[in-house]
């Protein structure tokens, strides 16, 4: 009679033996591998001596206690919400809207007799650009603060996930291009310069493969420091958000100033 | 189990994960509190893996909270039709790894310090007695069974502890437990008898001389 071995008689044990039919009926027949099954068997129950403390009654509630404050307060809704397509599809169309406005107030201009409706239309076009530029800017300040702040998932892991911030940052080069076009044939130097950097920087993070090791994330957060990118987006943006405001304080006054123009393009 | 406890279990475990789902979807958006819910659901069953793999305590609550950390930050890369337990489970199974053997090049460092041993940290074993009871004899063997278990659970490597207890003592299934070590299913199964066995090797002759030993696991 052929008998089992060790490592089948402690598969079929633990539930994983690969037949365990055979070995069933085996071990009801042969003595000695009942024998050894029964040895495998003491031994797996005396590991039940092995119990866990009991951690308290109120262990869930002191385990939130002691995380609640170390979660993280802006966890932000579009980072989950702007991946769906659908909301992708609906910024793609805001994109072409404000791109579409741009060209008609360059077409419709020329044509145009009243001084100031032509001077509406263009702060109109202006507001949409603010806005979305800005909307745009936040969004890529996102993906720069998490790729700024990733680290391995756990110590001594080699492999980075990045792949959440770089398909953000596919979604976000289209519409980079396209405001960085419509700013520089709006003559806004400073904005197209920066998103001319911003560019620069979405390509490469989108350019990356998902998971890269510790050294490549700090080439990419050197090239980020570096090109300083992170502030010029935060003050372009800043400047973009008080832009609307000077424009309603002062209605008559040129739709942007050289003095605006002048300090965005220092950023 | 009868038929309809069995279908009272799969909705009870459908109505959880629905809720689970449900809270995930609150906390993405921004409602940080909902993941309250998740955590007081399973931090006492992340609890006891992550006893059994660090056997301390201390270890197994720093596990707990790193988990539940880890979970809320990759929260967007859960998919809500996976198990939340099961998730936060692994990670909390990935760290414990990672933290047995940070903790092994402390202790490594320390020894070298400190040839003598003489802090050696180890927990007062009485104070983890299962359900001594009031027998003076059954808990002098109960402690004495319990230290070589320690003993012998610390010599295992630390995929073979994590194959071992995941297998043995939460019934986590190969697959599941080869994600954990990043392995193979065949590898793993191999890992889950190279555990056994030397739990085996260190133990049975501890059990054949103390046949009282021998009869506390089979009390439960």
């Amino acid at each position: 009679m052929k008998h089992f071995t060790e490592e089948e008689l402690i598969s079929y044990r633990e539930g994983d033996a690969q037949h365990e039919q055979r070995i069933s009926v085996h071990v009801a027949e042969c003595a000695a591998c009942r024998a050894e099954l029964n040895r495998i068997d003491a031994v797996l129950k005396a590991l039940n001596e092995f119990s866990v403390p009991d951690p308290g009654r109120d262990y869930e509630q002191r385990i939130w206690r002691q995380i609640a404050p170390r979660l993280p307060q802006n966890r932000v809704p579009w980072r989950h919400s702007w991946l769906r397509a659908r909301r992708l599809g609906a910024f793609g169309a805001l994109a072409a809207t404000v791109l579409a406005a741009f060209s008609l107030g360059r077409w419709v201009r020329p044509h145009s007799a009243a001084v100031p409706d032509s001077l509406n239309a263009q702060q109109v076009r202006e507001r949409v650009l603010v806005v979305a530029v800005g909307d745009h800017l936040d969004r890529s300040e996102m993906i720069l603060v998490g790729l700024e702040h990733a680290q391995p998932a756990a110590p001594g892991q080699k492999a980075i996930n990045i792949s959440a911030e770089q398909r953000r940052a596919e979604d976000l080069l289209q519409e980079n291009r396209l405001y960085r076009q419509t700013a520089a044939s709006e003559g806004d130097a400073g904005l197209a310069s920066v998103l001319d950097e911003l560019e620069r920087v979405l390509v490469d993070i989108a350019h990356s493969p998902g998971e890269i090791s510790p050294a490549q994330l700090q080439s990419i957060q050197k090239r980020i420091e570096s090109r300083g990118i992170l502030f010029k987006v935060r003050v372009i943006g800043k400047q973009l958000e008080q832009r609307p405001q000077r424009q309603e304080d002062a209605p008559k006054a040129a739709p942007q100033s050289n003095s605006v123009v002048r300090e965005r393009n220092k950023a | 189990m009868s038929q309809s406890a069995g279908s009272l279990a799969v909705r009870e475990a459908a109505a959880t994960r629905e809720s689970d789902a449900i809270a995930v979807e609150r906390v993405l958006a921004g409602d940080r509190d909902s993941y309250r819910l998740l955590v007081e659901r399973y931090s006492r069953y992340v609890h006891r893996l992550a006893y059994r793999l660090t056997g301390d305590e201390h270890d197994a609550e720093e596990v707990v909270q790193e988990a539940f950390l880890r979970a809320y930050q990759k929260l967007e890369k859960f998919e809500a039709r996976s198990n939340f337990g099961t998730w936060v489970y692994r990670i909390a199974a990935n760290y414990a790894i990672d933290r047995m053997r940070q903790r092994q090049k402390e202790e490594s460092r320390k020894e070298t310090s400190d040839p003598h041993g003489l802090d050696s940290g180890e927990q007062d074993p009485l104070a983890h007695v299962a359900d001594a009871g009031p027998n003076p004899e059954r808990l002098m063997h109960s402690v004495q069974l319990r230290k070589r278990i320690q003993q012998a659970l610390n010599e295992l490597s630390h995929a073979e502890r994590t194959a071992f207890v995941m297998r043995h003592w939460h019934g986590c299934g190969i697959e599941e437990i080869a994600g954990v070590l990043r392995s193979n299913s065949s590898a793993t199964k191999n890992t889950v008898f190279r555990a056994v066995q030397k739990l085996r090797r260190a133990l049975e002759p501890f059990l054949e001389a103390h046949p009282q030993a021998k009869a506390l696991g089979t009390e439960r």
